[in-house]
Parts: structure tokens; sequence; C-alpha cells
């Protein structure tokens, strides 16, 4: 069991390659559904079974392959974002900067203290690589949109560190997280539409000029 | 002895077929009858017939460019195993001199196509030598990820080490590798989407621009060499993704030899379905090649 959730790791790590080569909005957006879709399956292969764990499964699933996506495509749709992704340094360097940090995040990951029965997963390197897929997205994207997907990888990385927990955390905390994800999704909606009306550009570049 | 002999007559014969099968191919996609599947041996022999014309600013680079070419590209094809036998030359580390065999192909097709001071030529030459950079890493990214796995620095021994229970240990990793390893598969036979081989006289064109002036037998030990570093390739391809072993050898050679066609026909089904990249986006695919080659190189490492 453990084997397969290994390979299910190893696609979320590719789909953080895709992320930051891919040069349409539509893309990264079904990338990042996608990684939330493969998160979801990961807590009842990790784990023994357990309804609670299924209940929390659905739930991720859910929120982020289907509700997180659908707003993203709505708030496109709404301010009419143009497909390309406009990134503030090119793909290759981004690709052979996200290679880079994915490796050092094995070489990190190899020097943490763990509880033995986490000794041989592949969850900590790709949870910190996917943490910093999501930094460098968030960075390099000169869209309000892309900062989004940027946000939602970081909070997968953030999720598989947590799935070493799941045993030890309540589904409450999970849920909340979850809500304030969601919340967060709304609010980022709210105001890339307000920039967009001010401005006619969802760019961010233009925030930090204070007049025309 | 026999296993010798299949493979110097497989080596010298089977490569201008994968041509003519991926020709067939190709036109099956496009609802026509389509060449033979003999063509590029009478195209060969038609070449090797016909006379040769040199222009007077060439240099003897120009003429030794094809044969070096030839005779480093048949050097490399009896360094890599066929099948499930061991080939006819190997030492530790004769993966080194496999990769740079290439290297020197590559080294005099791209000075013979500057000797001919042709601007046109040269632009072809400079493309060559900025993908084949980006392509390098990748071969040896999958040699070390092959090295470490069946512990050996032979290529014999590397390709030939029993892949299918890794299959099932560390699949994620080899699914990255044969990822990797199609990619520049396509991208140093100068196969769509990289490079055209049927268009001339194009702008966007890399590897037919460098030959535009080699003509008669020397133009046919070009179209030859280019025909059976397609087939090492594929051979090398075929070792990874099709690791299917009895212990039988002539029964082994047919797998080969069926694993190769069925090879053939998936290049020229992705010839038939995509269309070639912008010129830009050809490092960017190259460079994700790299990238998975060296993600598999870090599983298997672990």
């Amino acid at each position: 069991m453990n084997t397969f959730a290994d390979q299910l790791l190893v696609l979320v790590m590719l789909i953080n390659f895709i992320l930051l080569g891919s040069s349409r909005m539509t893309v990264s957006i079904r990338a990042v559904a996608l990684q939330g879709v493969v998160l979801g399956l990961l807590p009842v292969l990790i784990n023994n079974f357990s309804f609670h764990l299924l209940l929390i499964s659905g739930g991720i699933i859910l929120a982020k392959g289907v509700v997180i996506p659908w707003l993203l495509f709505g708030a496109m749709q709404r301010v009419q974002i143009k497909r390309e992704v406009e990134p503030f340094i090119g793909y290759v360097p981004t690709l052979l900067l996200g290679a880079v940090t994915t490796a050092l995040a094995f070489v990190f990951a190899a020097r943490l203290p763990l509880a033995p029965e986490h000794q041989g997963l592949l969850i900590i390197p790709s949870s910190i690589a996917t943490l910093i897929t999501g930094f460098l997205v968030l960075t390099t994207r000169r869209k309000a949109i892309s900062q989004v997907t940027g946000y939602l990888v970081l909070e997968n990385g953030i999720f598989i560190f947590g799935l070493l927990l799941t045993e030890a955390m309540p589904m409450m905390v999970e849920a909340g997280a979850l809500l304030d994800l969601i919340v967060g999704i709304f609010v980022m909606g709210i105001v890339i539409n307000h920039i967009s009306r001010e401005f006619s550009s969802i760019d961010t570049t233009r925030l930090s000029a204070l007049k025309e | 002895m026999t296993d010798l002999l299949i493979h110097l007559v497989l080596i010298i014969c089977m490569p201008p077929l994968m041509l003519g099968i991926i020709g067939k191919t190709k036109a099956a996609f496009a609802g026509r009858v389509g060449a033979p599947y003999l063509q590029p041996y009478f195209d060969l022999f038609k070449l090797l017939r016909k006379g040769s014309v040199f222009s007077s600013t060439t240099t003897w680079i120009f003429r030794a460019g094809p044969i070096i070419t030839l005779a480093a590209t048949i050097t490399a094809a009896l360094l890599i195993p066929l099948g499930n036998h061991p080939s006819p030359i190997s030492f530790a580390g004769d993966m080194i001199l496999f990769a740079y065999l290439f290297g020197l192909a590559r080294f005099f097709t791209m000075a013979a196509a500057l000797d001919t001071g042709s601007s046109f030529e040269g632009m072809g030459a400079a493309r060559e030598a900025t993908f084949s950079c980006l392509v390098e890493p990748t071969l040896f990214f999958a040699l070390i990820v092959l090295c470490r796995i069946s512990g050996s620095l032979s290529l014999s021994t590397m390709l030939t080490h029993s892949l299918v229970n890794i299959w099932f240990s560390a699949g994620a990793s080899l699914v990255l590798l044969v990822a990797g390893l199609f990619i520049i598969l396509l991208a140093e036979n100068c196969r769509i989407p990289f490079d055209d081989p049927n268009t001339h006289l194009e702008l966007t064109m890399i590897h037919e621009v460098m030959v535009l002036d080699h003509s008669g037998p020397a133009f046919g030990y070009i179209l030859y060499g280019a025909a059976m570093k397609l087939f090492i390739l594929g051979a090398f391809f075929i070792h990874i993704a099709l690791p299917f072993k009895t212990g039988d050898h002539l029964l082994d050679w047919g797998i080969f030899i069926i694993s190769m066609v069925a090879l053939a026909i998936t290049i020229g089904i992705v010839e038939s379905i995509m269309a070639r990249l912008r010129l830009v986006r050809i490092p960017q695919l190259l460079v994700a090649a790299s990238i998975l080659t060296a993600f598999s190189m870090l599983l298997i490492l672990r």
C-alpha cells in the first residue's frame, strides 16, 4: 500500500513541474485540481481504513478537485483573463529552479529526525518540494489568479505534511483548514475583481504605482 | 557465434526498414497507400550509384564528415546489446564511449556543414549544437539510473539486466526514465515534434539544413547513418520500455524485432498526430526531459 502512495506522491511532484512549465492558465488550474484529487486519495491509502478518514477524503476531493477549480474558472470568465500566465522569469528558469529545489528537498528530508515508520516514505520530500513550488508560483507569476494557484499549491504542501499526523489530528482541524482555504479563495476572487475593475487588468505589478 | 552474426546482420540490414515502417504508418494515417516498405533501401542504392559534386570552397573536412559520422555510428552499434544478447564489444565504462561516439558524429556533421561556408547551413549547425547540449544531460542521467539499478558500468550488463522486477518495485522512476528517453529519441533523430525529416529548405529545419550540400554516395552515408542512429537509440529505449525476456535465443531475437517494429509504428503515430513545435518551445521540452530523468535518478538514489 505504501509503495502505491509513494507513486501518487511522485505524481504530485510531477504536477508541480507541469505547473511551473505550463503557459496556459486553464492547464495550471486543471493541474491544481488533479493534484487536489490525488492528495484526497492519500489519507485512505496511508492509514487504516475508517469512516472518519473516508469523510475527510471525500471532503478534500470535493473541495480541491471540484469547488475551488469551479470558483477559479468562474473568476477567469468574469474578469475575462487572457489565457497566458505571463511569468516574471521565463518557464525554463522556473522549471530549473523547481528541479533544484526538489533535489534540495530530498537532501533536507534525509536529515530530518523522523519517526521510524515515516523514514522511507516520500511524504517529507514531496511536501517540501510542493511548498517551494507554491512559493515559486506565487512569486514569479504576474497575474493575481496565478498567484491564487500558487497559494493553493502551497496549501497542498502543508496538507502533505499533515498526512503524517492524520492519526492524531482531529477532523475538525482538517475541516477548519479547508474552510479557511475556501474563504481565502473567495476573498482573493473578490480582490481580483476589484483589481480588474480599478485598473482594467489584473496585473499585480500595477498595484505598486500610486498614480498614473 | 550465431548471436554475433544475427547482431551484425540486424545492424546492417534493419535500420532503413524502420524508416519504411514509419513512412507507411504516416501514409496509413493520411489515407494514402504510401511508399513500399523497402523504399529507403532503393533510395540508398540509387544514391550510391550516383556521382558526387563537391564545391570548390570545401576542404577535406566536408568529404570526411559523412564517412566519419557513419563510422562512429557503426562503432556505437557494436557497443549496444540487442534483445537479450550481450553486445560484440563491451567493457566497463563503454557507456561514455557510446554517448561520445554520437558526439563525434555530430561534431563532424556540424564541421562539414560549417565547411561549406553557407550561412544557411551555419544556422542549422548552431541549432544542432544548442539542442544537443540540452539532450546530453538527459542521456547521462538515464545512464546513471541504469548504472545504479544494475550495479555495472558496461552497457551490456546494464541493459540486459532483468528490469522486470524493478518495474514492480520502482515503477515511478522507470516511467519517468522512459518518458525522458522517448523525448530524446525523437529529438536526437530529428523526428516530429522537434524537426521534420521530410522538409528541405525550410527556415525551421535543423538536421536537413546541415546536409543540403552533400550529394551522391556521401548523402547516402548520411541517410544510412541517420537510420542506424534511430535503430540504436530505439534498441536502447526498447531495453528499458519493454524488458521482456524468455531464455530462448531465437525467441528473444524474434521479440526484439517485433518490439522494434512496434516502436517504429509508435513513432509513425506520434508523427501523424502531432504538429512540429515552434522552435522556441523545443528547448523547454528538452529541459523538461532532463528534469524528468534527473527526478528519476533522484528517486533511485534515495
